[in-house]
């Protein structure tokens, strides 16, 4: 008895802490979304969840889920290299690499942001460049390409980690043993790091892709407002200060397509220890 | 450890307790940022010792609403827009002012009192005020006469900065149809938000308060602006200048109220009264470039800034419009401009 209380005791803190910031924003969440208010009379409706099915919002919606998973794919492909690398023996200055990797991370996402406008635009520093080396100026931000390269800049970090944690925590003798049984090395990582490391691979899919499908910085700033994320339109929805109701619906939406989203790629694996929802 | 522990919050304590112990008076005001000369809150404290500012800044009229309509933050000064004010009257919000606390009110023109927001002048000190209008660069844009119709010409094709702002997005627009800013047709309406999507190859971006960097470094050739933020771009890049169409513009004021929950009226008062002195206008004028209402700060203004776009003709005031709160319409209006957003990028 006294044993469960000191376990209730250490857990406690995190509990209230769930209970105050997710379990209770998520009902105020659901509440608005499922209410709405004339005068001083509260009612239940679905109004909110059906002015959002409308060919141009889903349109945005799918064009969020769409460059996330560009994003993602690009990252996972970038990422991945860079995750082995850092975990093998054979770079030796391993811990000035994962410095570089994360020293932009210190610095606060917005700004890191905003500087790339000073860099990419018209007569920014990159076309000052292309301008003295002789080549002609051209428009890099304003289109769904400069939202991915965003996405892919600011989120590429939270790829890297969990696959090199993920990678690091492989047992050498595991590769010592494939290749004593006379793997070559391809064949090593094809069936002994992939398959250790496909729980690193998927948070890090989710720690990209879920942040990509709700941003709303990266499309108002390298977007140029020109190309309208969901969050975007949430976002909107509170800022504007009136359709709150609709802000939180569209939330939930967003919510539900994401999970979808998460158990179809969980689909690719069957390892239930390493299924996130 | 323990003994860590205890020593940490002695010393948090000690961080706190000052505040807690003195017996001054804090009087609240919640103004938008970057908009007034700081050294005038020192000034205000220098000549009132018993008060201390807490001084807070929001980005838009709609941010500061959301947070003051719970009602558990008790502001004592606010500095919204014209239509925000309309709104905040309309929702019991507001305190009727004591004018005689504000003798300093005399200094206000008449000509920038009795708004449609608060005509009986029971509610609002004016503060500063502006017009919307076009930021362009000289040396890429070349126009006799301006009129909104100006940023719709296929010439400019990606080179118009929009404003992110439903409000000045859709009056543009509107007015450029003959429609007042303020109209809540359902028709007329749509057709402003055709009339924008059907132009949106010409929009170069749509931003925020980050054109004005856009319009400083020369990355965009015109913008759709506020006349202070304008004055503010031309003094930092010579080659800008400001029209106002001709077809009619919006004409804004932000002014001075204190709201029903405000904890310390008198002192609030005494507040809008300092800012009413014509040194004080003074600094706040000359620091943050919009225009002001105070006959003697504007007096004391170089003849420079007197006639230039920033005090535009009586005509050009008349012809403009004043936004106002449009009650149970604001949803029509902004479900036109949801619409908007989402198809701007097909």
């Amino acid at each position: 008895m006294k044993k469960k209380l000191g376990k209730f005791a250490l857990i406690f803190p995190f509990l209230l802490w769930m209970v105050l910031l997710i379990v209770v924003p998520l009902f105020l969440i659901a509440y608005y979304a499922f209410t709405t208010s004339d005068g001083n009379v509260l009612h239940f409706t679905f109004d909110n969840f059906k002015s959002f099915i409308r060919p141009n919002f889903i349109k945005v919606l799918i064009r969020s889920l769409k460059l996330s998973l560009f994003a993602t794919v690009i990252c996972l492909f970038a990422g991945y290299p860079v995750a082995l690398i850092l975990s093998g023996n054979a770079f030796k200055k391993k811990a000035l690499l994962l410095v570089l990797l994360l020293a932009p991370m210190w610095m606060n996402f917005i700004l890191r942001t905003y500087a790339w406008l000073t860099i990419l635009s018209e007569k920014g520093v990159l076309n000052s460049l292309l301008e003295a080396a002789g080549f002609n100026t051209r428009s890099f931000l304003g289109n769904e390409k400069a939202v991915v390269f965003g996405m892919v800049y600011n989120l590429l970090p939270y790829m890297i980690l969990p696959i090199y944690t993920s990678i690091s925590k492989i047992p050498h003798s595991l590769i010592e043993a494939s290749y004593d049984l006379g793997s070559s090395s391809y064949g090593c990582f094809k069936r002994v790091i992939l398959p250790l490391s496909l729980p690193g691979i998927l948070s890090g899919i989710t720690l990209v892709f879920v942040p990509g499908v709700t941003t709303f910085v990266i499309s108002d700033y390298l977007g140029r407002g020109k190309v309208p994320l969901i969050g975007n339109i949430i976002e909107q929805q509170f800022s504007s200060g009136i359709e709150w109701g609709f802000g939180a619906a569209i939330s939930i939406i967003v919510m539900f397509v994401v999970i979808l989203c998460m158990r179809i790629i969980n689909k690719f694996t069957d390892e239930p220890e390493v299924t996130l929802l | 450890m323990k003994k860590i522990a205890l020593l940490l919050s002695i010393a948090m304590l000690a961080l706190i307790l000052p505040g807690c112990g003195s017996s001054k008076t804090k009087l609240y005001v919640y103004n938008w940022g970057e908009y007034i000369d700081e050294s005038v809150i020192s000034d205000f404290e220098a000549k009132y010792p018993d008060i201390k500012v807490i001084y807070e800044t929001f980005e838009t009229n709609e941010d500061m609403y959301t947070k003051i309509k719970p009602g558990d933050d008790c502001y004592d000064v606010l500095i919204p827009s014209d239509y925000m004010i309309g709104r905040l009257i309309d929702e019991d919000m507001l305190e009727k002012l004591n004018f005689e606390n504000i003798p300093n009110y005399s200094y206000i023109d008449d000509k920038y009192k009795a708004w449609d927001y608060d005509p009986t002048n029971e509610y609002s000190v004016p503060y500063m005020w502006g017009v919307l209008g076009i930021l362009y660069d000289t040396t890429k844009v070349q126009e006799d006469t301006f009129t909104w119709n100006t940023l719709f010409d296929p010439k400019y094709k990606n080179q118009v900065l929009m404003k992110d702002d439903s409000r000045d997005t859709l009056g543009i627009a509107l007015k450029s149809l003959g429609y007042s800013m303020n109209s809540t047709d359902e028709n007329e309406l749509k057709e402003a938000e055709n009339k924008l999507l059907e132009h949106k190859d010409n929009y170069f971006g749509i931003v925020g308060d980050e054109g004005m960097d856009m319009m400083v470094e020369g990355d965009a050739p015109l913008a759709v602006m506020y006349s202070g933020d304008a004055a503010r771009c031309i003094s930092e890049n010579e080659n800008l200048a400001f029209a106002i169409p001709e077809d009619g513009t919006n004409y804004f004021v932000d002014a001075m109220v204190i709201p029903k929950n405000a904890k310390h009226k008198k002192e609030a008062e005494l507040f809008i009264n300092f800012m009413c002195e014509t040194d004080t206008a003074l600094k706040n004028v000359e620091e943050i470039n919009y225009s002001t209402p105070h006959t003697g700060a504007y007096e004391q203004l170089d003849a420079e800034r007197r006639n230039s776009f920033q005090y535009p003709g009586e005509d050009v005031l008349k012809a403009a419009d004043v936004y106002n709160y449009l009650g149970s319409k604001e949803k029509l209006r902004s479900e036109i401009w949801n619409d908007y957003t989402a198809s701007i990028a097909e």
